[in-house]
């Protein structure tokens, strides 16, 4: 999947809260729980289904926290494909919607 | 032992005085009338959907994750699934306690499909005629088992809760055994109190407390049982700056009327959401503060108690007992039953085995205890 046309949305069959920085994230189906750090929160809270991965990487992600582009991509590719596997993000190569509880 | 991630964070937010966890009873009304309920199941004007919604908003603005429905029974309130609904959008982790004879296959799709956690729920016996002479309503237990089997067909994580008392002290093997062929987890309590109305006559369905030293020996229940019933070790200097558990710090109940305690165990009023903001009445509320100040070190009888540091001492029913500073005896006589060791509230009583009948008062609503 080319990076410009990777999108994601949070699945709304979790459960989430920031916590003092830090966001909490459940699956209830198979109860993983996570935590997600400064910038993987920046992510998946920008993950509204309608902006690519790459847009969100580099208004979001390398405008706020000092870190270097090319490597901003590659970390986020790899945070989303692991996220998506639990089912915390959904990943399209169409913008997508999260599921209506 | 390592902490888990989630007991960190539960951590985390106990010391930063996050309300994490929050339980919401959403009604008192009950399709059952079960012997040791102590509730008053007539509706004294419980909160609209609109106001538990916001409630729910402004829980989720104050960080809360786990919010646990309850009541009564939650499905006697029409609007439960809205409840629901608006609940799930707001992203929070939810628990439904309920008897579960009001859920058939549809409902437990739309529970599924709400992305419901977990769901708990009451089963007194496998014996038909036990469990419906508790909840009083033919056929409880046939109903109850099918919805579990509901539920379980749409892969949905039910917990099968055991309340012990002399009807039904046992059949938890029983029980645990019908969990495992629900695929059901199971969970055991002992602990009965007393009505909302000051009634104590349904303390005599406890227990008696030699009947707990056979529950807390029996590994099946229990885990370990050779570490459960350890003898306490010295208290520590940690153990004494310790707190007895979250209510206060990172956990609170609301009642359907909208009054804030603690806990769903501990009457203490702090405040109501119809009259004042849910962060007002956490952050700012007097008795919220006493409750969170109080240090194992603070407690008269219990700071000197052998078993202060591995206690479950809980301060609602210590509360209830007259003081919150003071001694439950119903967790004195777990400790002493789980480890044959006598506690301070005991040692100074001069007796040799607790008192197992106390005077307690119950949770009421602020207007009517005030």
């Amino acid at each position: 999947m080319p990076e410009n046309s990777i999108y994601i949305a949070r699945s709304t069959s979790i459960a989430a809260r920031a916590l003092a920085g830090e966001m909490m994230v459940m699956n209830p189906t198979d109860s993983t729980f996570f935590t997600l750090n400064e910038v993987a929160t920046a992510i998946f809270q920008a993950a509204d289904g309608q902006t690519p991965l790459q847009e969100i990487v580099r208004d979001r992600i390398c405008e706020q926290f000092d870190v270097d582009p090319e490597q901003a991509q590659a970390d986020a590719k790899q945070f989303v494909t692991e996220l998506s596997t639990h089912g915390i993000l959904l990943v399209s190569d169409q913008p997508l919607r999260g599921e209506t509880p | 032992m390592a902490m888990t991630l989630m007991s960190e964070m539960g951590q985390k937010a106990f010391n930063l005085g996050i309300p994490i966890a929050v339980h919401i009873d959403v009604t008192y009304r009950c399709n059952e009338r079960c012997v040791h309920c102590y509730l008053d199941h007539d509706d004294h004007g419980e909160m609209t959907t609109a106001e538990i919604k916001d409630v729910l908003d402004q829980l989720a603005e104050a960080g809360v994750f786990f919010i646990t429905f309850s009541g009564g029974e939650v499905f006697m309130r029409l609007d439960f699934f809205e409840i629901l609904e608006h609940a799930r959008r707001l992203m929070f982790n939810v628990k439904i306690k309920t008897n579960a004879v009001m859920i058939h296959k549809e409902e437990a799709r739309r529970i599924r499909e709400l992305g419901v956690d977990t769901i708990q729920i009451s089963v007194y016996s496998h014996r038909p005629e036990v469990h419906d002479a508790i909840t009083k309503l033919p056929h409880s237990l046939e109903r109850t088992l099918n919805s579990i089997r509901f539920l379980r067909e749409q892969g949905l994580k039910v917990t099968i809760a055991n309340v012990l008392m002399t009807g039904n002290s046992r059949d938890h093997a029983g029980v645990q055994q019908l969990a495992t062929e629900l695929g059901a987890q199971y969970t055991l309590d002992p602990t009965i109190t007393p009505m909302m109305d000051g009634d104590t006559s349904v303390l005599a369905l406890r227990i008696p407390g030699e009947e707990l030293t056979e529950i807390f020996h029996n590994p099946a229940l229990v885990g370990n049982q050779e570490d459960f019933c350890a003898p306490p070790k010295p208290p520590s200097a940690e153990d004494l700056e310790g707190y007895s558990c979250s209510a206060g710090h990172s956990f609170c109940y609301i009642s359907p009327y909208g009054d804030v305690f603690p806990c769903v165990q501990f009457p203490l009023p702090t405040g109501n959401v119809r009259q004042q903001k849910f962060s007002d009445i956490w952050n700012f509320s007097p008795q919220m503060q006493e409750v969170r100040s109080i240090q194992a070190k603070d407690l008269p009888v219990c700071s000197s108690c052998s078993h202060v540091g591995t206690c479950s001492r809980c301060p609602g029913l210590a509360y209830m007992e007259g003081s919150m500073r003071g001694p439950s005896t119903a967790d004195c006589e777990k400790s002493f039953y789980r480890t044959n060791i006598p506690t301070a509230n005991m040692l100074r009583q001069g007796l040799s085995k607790p008192r197992t009948t106390v005077p307690l008062v119950q949770i009421r609503p602020v207007a009517a205890s005030a």
